[in-house]
């Protein structure tokens, strides 16, 4: 027995629902920061100063969110055709093996723009090479994807600590990470589009990448919306019986949806090694892979909603950290506390006030609300 | 006997901007049997659904035995001795029958009392009205019949007075179809009221006193069923006068075009579903496969069209052979001309969350018409779905609309435009009508009877007796994986019946 329930419309759905849920998230996260004996009020002016304030402060917040916007369409990509890739962390980490190998190749014989592309490229194919393992066992196995690629996280994890100690750490050095990229392996940074604003920007990592992220977003909505591939994946998504029925083979299209997916999330890795730190070091995915799947959620894994998702964590990481320096009773834990009541209400908890929200439009107005087939279809 | 057993007055109930029901009366008198009819959407569930407590009416009163009553909950109706047997069952699969029946009446946290009151009390309802289960058996042993008469017994075990059954024939084979109006017949006489939803008019002559017919979510006529005929009462339920025979002429049998030859399929647990069919399809006829579900009807289609493996045996396709045991390629059929509509629509035959156009290309995705280099060419799908929508009739007309809000006859209609509109050689039809209105099952009769008079070979299988009797020029019948008989289009319903139970009465006669 279906519950009667309106259509709400688009707008409803797309922006008031989020909106709503962010709210809530943000309440409770008052209440966490009222209990450790802070003013919530001021610490939310802070966090949201410590994103937006300043130039440099922007500039900041679109370099985490130009991660964010990797790995989410990266977790978007898999949703689609139902898999659930938890392992973009992993594919981000090799994914920069990709990028530092290109840059360690080049960098000192041709310039960045032709660095760059070759780069692309390295960071897509090792974070496929690394989403395909697991793909190929889901497909012709039908072992979990879930579990595979939460276990190549950890495979990853180690694989790289044993390259970067073993094989890319130059003779001499105490840490664990390649040499320092020169000219040829460094991107430019786009701090300028700010200042443009008249922003002032002192220093800031926020580079090329992020014109890269937007261009992904813009060609993961193409795929999925507009092309024979794109259509045969959603078909497998919703359907993997109607899927086998039109002629689509099960194997092939979970290999690529997830080979797809596995180079976006290796894609990642462009901003921070070759954006920013201009070398490859130890963890420097910092769970931007895990935020993913909560940026895919609450942007419904679409593209134009997993941008602004995107930014909003990005704002998060930004502010947050800003946050943690200034009041001294909230720790960096607490951040992440706040970050994760965001993932809680957004993202798992996304359907949580729908009903309501859906009843309340229904009572409100019945001719704008359209019909779930389900209430008046019977017998 | 004229007391009331349950009275409806005013009840009306929208969801959102559709009116389910609009303030209906309905009086049904103690100790008969009142059919309810309608077509999908009339809003008869809705109406139940509001009698057993799943809804609340927005306005209007419910008595029952004279008495104005408050159902809010199925508890409260269960209370009011409203029983309700579901047309999906709601039995614990891998419990036995006396287990499903005691679920949710047990009384006490130690079983062992109550277990002995509930069987002695299924002695007694056994004896009562003849209705015969082994109490220890497991439900996923039994027949579907079987399994059906649990579900009674749990609603006369709660002391139900009142029994609503949902389309309670869908999944029977005619003679339990005939035992189960026997047992119905016999509660009667022991004084129960009992309610039919069912869109089989058959039924309704067959065993109400009273019928009433539902359109629109109103309430549009109530019959004395031995004052009515069955004409009037499709009138009523479709608003406009209604062909309930196919008309056809002689079918003209060209050339085989689809062969199989000694088919078997396994399942996935290693049981042949499918046992050395054969048969043939020839160009210009239609190929009816009766049986009852789950006799490898199913098995045997998915495995034609290339859905499933199968273990050995060939199928040949206008002379040339099909690939069976390796990776079928169900593109590469439809391209040699085989379309296929599968049984299930909501699950294969379409994707529900799918607009309408991006449906009405699905398995024919691969047509160079609908592509410009690997972009989908949204314009020529969106053309091409309006125009089926025109020619079906396809309602609401709006190819942009979710697939999940049309109707299960438009659903069918959309599937059915997308097969048949690639003129192919060969049609393979899985239940062409089920959960289908009357006046789209019209429609459709019409267009397989003119695939069949264009020359193609359409291959038929239906669990509706009707439908393969009135539609198919050859019948075969299948009974655990086999087909145990073929008989002519005019062979009568009952010995059908008995092929479908594994009888053969030929047999049984040598």
């Amino acid at each position: 027995m279906s519950a009667p329930y309106a259509k709400l419309p688009a707008w409803a759905d797309y922006g008031l629902i989020p909106l709503v849920n962010l709210a809530v998230a943000f309440l409770v996260a008052g209440l966490v920061v009222m209990l450790v004996g802070e003013n919530p009020i001021r610490a939310a002016a802070i966090l949201i100063e410590g994103a937006l304030g300043r130039g440099q402060n922007i500039a900041y917040t679109l370099y985490y969110a130009t991660s964010f916007i990797f790995t989410g369409l990266a977790v978007a990509v898999a949703f689609h055709c139902s898999l659930f890739n938890i392992g973009g962390e992993g594919q981000a980490y090799v994914g920069g093996l990709g990028v530092a190998l290109v840059c360690l190749a080049f960098d000192s014989v041709l310039p960045w723009w032709l660095v760059f592309p070759l780069a692309v490229a390295g960071a897509a194919v090792f974070g496929a090479a690394w989403a395909f393992i697991p793909a190929y066992f889901q497909a012709k196995r039908g072992s979990h994807i879930v579990i595979t690629t939460i276990m190549f996280n950890f495979i990853a994890a180690s694989l790289m600590v044993y390259l970067l100690v073993n094989v890319l750490k130059p003779a001499g050095s105490q840490a664990p990470q390649t040499r320092t990229f020169v000219e040829g392996g460094q991107l430019p940074k786009l701090n300028f589009l700010l200042e443009a604003f008249g922003l002032s920007v002192r220093s800031a990592p926020f580079n090329l990448s992020f014109l890269l992220a937007l261009l992904a977003a813009f060609l993961v909505w193409v795929l999925i919306w507009r092309t024979r591939l794109g259509y045969e994946i959603r078909m497998r998504g919703f359907s993997p019986r109607a899927a086998r029925y039109a002629g689509v083979s099960e194997t092939r299209i979970v290999i690529i949806a997830m080979l797809i997916s596995g180079a976006l999330a290796g894609m990642m890795a462009l901003n921070p090694v070759m954006g920013d730190q201009n070398r490859l070091q130890m963890d420097f995915v910092t769970g931007a892979g895990f935020v993913g799947i909560a940026v895919a959620l609450m942007g419904r894994s679409h593209p134009a909603g997993i941008v602004p998702a995107a930014i909003l964590f990005g704002m998060l990481y930004q502010g947050g950290a800003e946050l943690a320096f200034e009041m001294p009773n909230i720790s960096r834990d607490m951040i992440v506390i706040i970050q994760g009541l965001v993932i809680l209400f957004a993202g798992a908890l996304e359907h949580m006030f729908r009903p309501t929200i859906q009843t309340l439009f229904a009572s409100l107005s019945p001719r704008s609300a359209g019909i779930e087939a389900e209430a008046g279809k019977g017998s | 006997m004229s007391q009331t057993a349950i009275e409806l007055n005013g009840i009306s109930k929208s969801f959102g901007a559709v009116r389910a029901n609009r303030n209906i009366d309905l009086k049904i008198a103690a100790g008969t049997i009142h059919g309810i009819i309608g077509e999908n959407g009339a809003g008869k569930s809705t109406l139940m659904s509001i009698l057993y407590g799943f809804y609340q009416a927005d306005s209007g009163r419910i008595s029952v035995a004279g008495r104005p009553a408050a159902i809010k909950t199925p508890s409260d109706a269960i209370a009011l001795g409203i029983g309700m047997v579901h047309q999906h069952f709601m039995l614990v699969e891998n419990f036995t029958v006396l287990e499903n029946v005691m679920l949710g009446a047990e009384g006490e946290a130690v079983l062992n009392s109550s277990i002995g009151k509930a069987r002695a009390e299924l002695k007694r309802l056994e004896r009562d009205y003849g209705l015969e289960v082994n109490p220890d058996a497991v439900i996923e042993d039994l027949p579907v019949g079987l399994q059906q008469r649990v579900e009674i017994l749990k609603a006369l075990y709660r002391g139900a007075e009142i029994l609503i059954l949902d389309e309670p024939t869908g999944v029977l084979t005619p003679a339990e179809a005939d035992h189960l109006f026997r047992i119905l017949r016999q509660l009667k006489d022991e004084g129960k009221t009992i309610i039919l939803i069912t869109h089989k008019l058959r039924e309704i002559m067959a065993i109400t006193d009273n019928v009433s017919v539902m359109r629109q979510g109103a309430m549009v006529a109530t019959r004395h069923t031995a004052e009515t005929t069955v004409e009037e009462l499709a009138e009523l339920m479709v608003g406009r006068h209604v062909l309930l025979r196919v008309e056809k002429g002689e079918a003209k049998p060209g050339p085989v075009m689809l062969s199989v030859k000694n088919l078997t399929v396994k399942d996935a647990r290693g049981v042949t579903v499918v046992d050395t069919v054969s048969l043939d399809v020839r160009a210009g006829e239609i190929v009816g496969i009766a049986g009852v579900a789950g006799n490898g009807q199913s098995q045997l289609l998915e495995a034609v069209t290339g859905v499933r493996k199968a273990v050995s045996g060939t199928v040949t396709l206008d002379g040339t052979p099909v690939e069976l045991t390796g990776e079928a390629d169900p593109i590469d059929l439809r391209r040699r001309g085989m379309a296929h509509v599968p049984e299930d629509r909501h699950h294969v035959g379409l994707v529900l969350p799918f607009e309408e156009n991006e449906n009405a290309i699905m398995g024919y995705h691969w047509q160079d018409k609908y592509l410009k280099g690997p972009l989908l060419d949204i314009e020529a799908i969106r053309a091409d779905a309006r125009e089926k929508i025109e020619k079906y009739d396809i309602r609401p007309a709006d190819c942009r609309l979710k697939t999940a809000n049309f109707s299960g006859g438009n659903q069918q209609k959309i599937v059915l435009a997308r097969e048949m509109e690639q003129d192919p050689k060969v049609l393979i039809v899985g239940q062409p009508t089920r959960g289908v209105d009357v006046g789209a099952i019209e429609f459709i009769h019409k267009r397989l009877i003119d695939m069949r008079d264009q020359g193609k070979a359409v291959l038929l299988v239906s669990v509706e007796l009707d439908e393969i009797r009135s539609l198919s020029d050859r019948i075969l019948v299948m009974f655990a994986g086999r087909v145990v008989g073929e008989r002519g289009p005019e062979t009568s319903e009952g010995e059908l019946g008995l092929l479908m139970a594994g009888v053969d009465k030929k047999e049984a006669a040598e």
